[in-house]
């Protein structure tokens, strides 16, 4: 994953041509909007290059394969790192000058749970409910919500990966956040809590999302645009009715 | 700020009383100090200097185990995330781990100070104790405000364990000599007071130019 790999297929006629496509706004309310955003660890950079615009209540898949930046993109839309270069806006924002307004406007569900192991699936809720101002009693509907009532008083550390993950699933949403971040977000579940967590964090939610997926059918079924990185760099940006699951196969070759 | 520092060392507290990983291991670490100088030292008893140097300086070390435990929770699973991305002021993360480690410290001190002066100290502790926990208790004020703001420059680096110590401790040789000067006369037999009012004072400053400086810096702290 080096500058030279990323470099090499930027310049491919490919990739010009995947630069070359601009999704078309759909509306005038972006809820985030990138300009040839940048972000690097030490010498070597994550993301490079990044545009893209996602419109309130649709959502973007973001494909690529191990290391292609798509974490390093989603932690940086949460303002949990700072881009680089480029410009950023974020649910208003603009990061990262003002990445303290993003702060309770944002839903993360990445690779950890964000929970305390020693705390139950409720209180951990209960928790976060305190910081955001939630009242307590949405941490009930939520625990229902995600099928976790009766295992709510478990301490998270004797859950399941697919029960812990619901636990996080809840607390994503838990201050109805107008963006959802979503990486993998189905890691772990099985079929039934998948469907339980769809009203919470699937297309049905209605809330604008960043999804980051491998599932390259499923993944773009419930998209409205795409988006490829490799090494860092933007490869294919366009509508999802544009792409055939062919085409994100080829981002992972 | 000061409700989300609530809401924070709360969670702490509850954490804390489940898993007992700091406390506990604080007051046997200073026990065991203790008792090996118990039997270690050529002495049956010590007081004045030396005695407030053993007292000041284990304190001191124990305080290294709780500050290097203070973010381990926080680092765990992610959750010190939960704690960004949440609308609060980030300095209320500080308040709540120097309000913990405060009662910690506290806590230690109720074990640690009867088993020294059981062990280790010559004229007891006497009508000298009531001196003797003030001076502690503003001495565990600057412990607690420099130790939260150590334990959070450690939070994210993969060394954190020699981070804590080689900044740590540099920055509370101010507050063990404060703490040990103020301590000597206490702890020496026949026992005085002197001196107590200056150290007392220059804890205090101390303290206060710490809590101010962290409360500015906190933020730039946790930026990644």
């Amino acid at each position: 994953m080096s500058d030279g790999v990323g470099a090499a297929r930027a310049a491919s006629p490919e990739a010009a041509a995947a630069h070359e496509e601009v999704v078309p706004p759909s509306g005038n309310n972006p809820v985030v909007e990138l300009e040839r955003l940048e972000r690097r660890y030490g010498e070597r950079a994550a993301l490079q290059g990044v545009s893209v615009r996602i419109e309130a209540g649709t959502t973007l898949g973001v494909f690529g394969p191990n290391g292609a930046g798509k974490t390093t993109l989603l932690r940086v839309l949460a303002g949990l790192l700072r881009p680089h270069g480029g410009t950023a806006r974020v649910a208003g924002a603009s990061l990262p000058e003002e990445a303290w307004k993003l702060r309770g406007r944002v839903g993360y569900l990445g690779h950890e749970p964000l929970l305390y192991r020693e705390l139950t699936g409720r209180e951990n809720l209960r928790f976060h409910a305190r910081l955001h101002g939630v009242p307590t009693d949405r941490v009930e509907a939520l625990l229902a919500a995600v099928g976790m009532e009766q295992r709510g008083h478990d301490p998270v550390r004797e859950l399941s990966r697919g029960m812990v993950q619901r636990v996080a699933a809840a607390r994503a949403v838990l201050h109805d956040p107008p963006l959802l971040l979503l990486d993998e977000p189905r890691a772990g579940l099985d079929i039934a809590a998948a469907a339980l967590l769809e009203p919470l964090l699937g297309r049905s939610s209605g809330r604008t999302r960043v999804l980051v997926t491998h599932d390259v059918e499923a993944g773009l079924s419930e998209c409205d645009a795409v988006l490829g990185l490799r090494a860092g760099r933007q490869t294919l940006r366009a509508p999802a009715a544009e792409v055939a699951p062919a085409r994100l196969r080829e981002l992972y070759a | 700020m000061t409700r989300a520092a609530a809401v924070i060392l709360r969670k702490d507290l509850r954490i804390e009383l489940r898993t007992r990983e700091s406390v506990p291991a604080m007051a046997l670490f200073a026990v065991t100090v203790y008792v090996l100088l118990h039997f270690g030292l050529d002495r049956d008893t010590l007081d004045g200097d030396l005695a407030s140097g053993v007292l000041w300086v284990t304190l001191l070390l124990a305080t290294v185990l709780a500050v290097n435990r203070l973010f381990a929770n926080e680092r765990e699973d992610g959750a010190l995330d939960g704690l960004l991305l949440a609308p609060i002021d980030r300095t209320a993360l500080y308040l709540a781990k120097a309000a913990a480690l405060f009662l910690y410290l506290v806590l230690l001190e109720l074990v640690a100070v009867p088993a020294f002066a059981l062990l280790l100290l010559s004229p007891g502790l006497g009508g000298a104790l009531p001196e003797l926990l003030a001076v502690l208790l503003v001495a565990d004020l600057g412990l607690a405000a420099i130790g939260a703001l150590v334990a959070a420059l450690a939070a994210e680096t993969r060394v954190r364990e020699l981070v804590v110590p080689l900044f740590l401790l540099p920055l509370l040789v101010p507050v063990v000599i404060a703490g040990a000067s103020a301590t000597e006369p206490l702890l020496a037999a026949p026992q005085e007071a002197e001196g107590l009012g200056g150290w007392l004072a220059f804890l205090a400053l101390y303290d206060t130019v710490f809590v101010l400086v962290s409360l500015a810096v906190f933020d730039f702290l946790l930026e990644d």
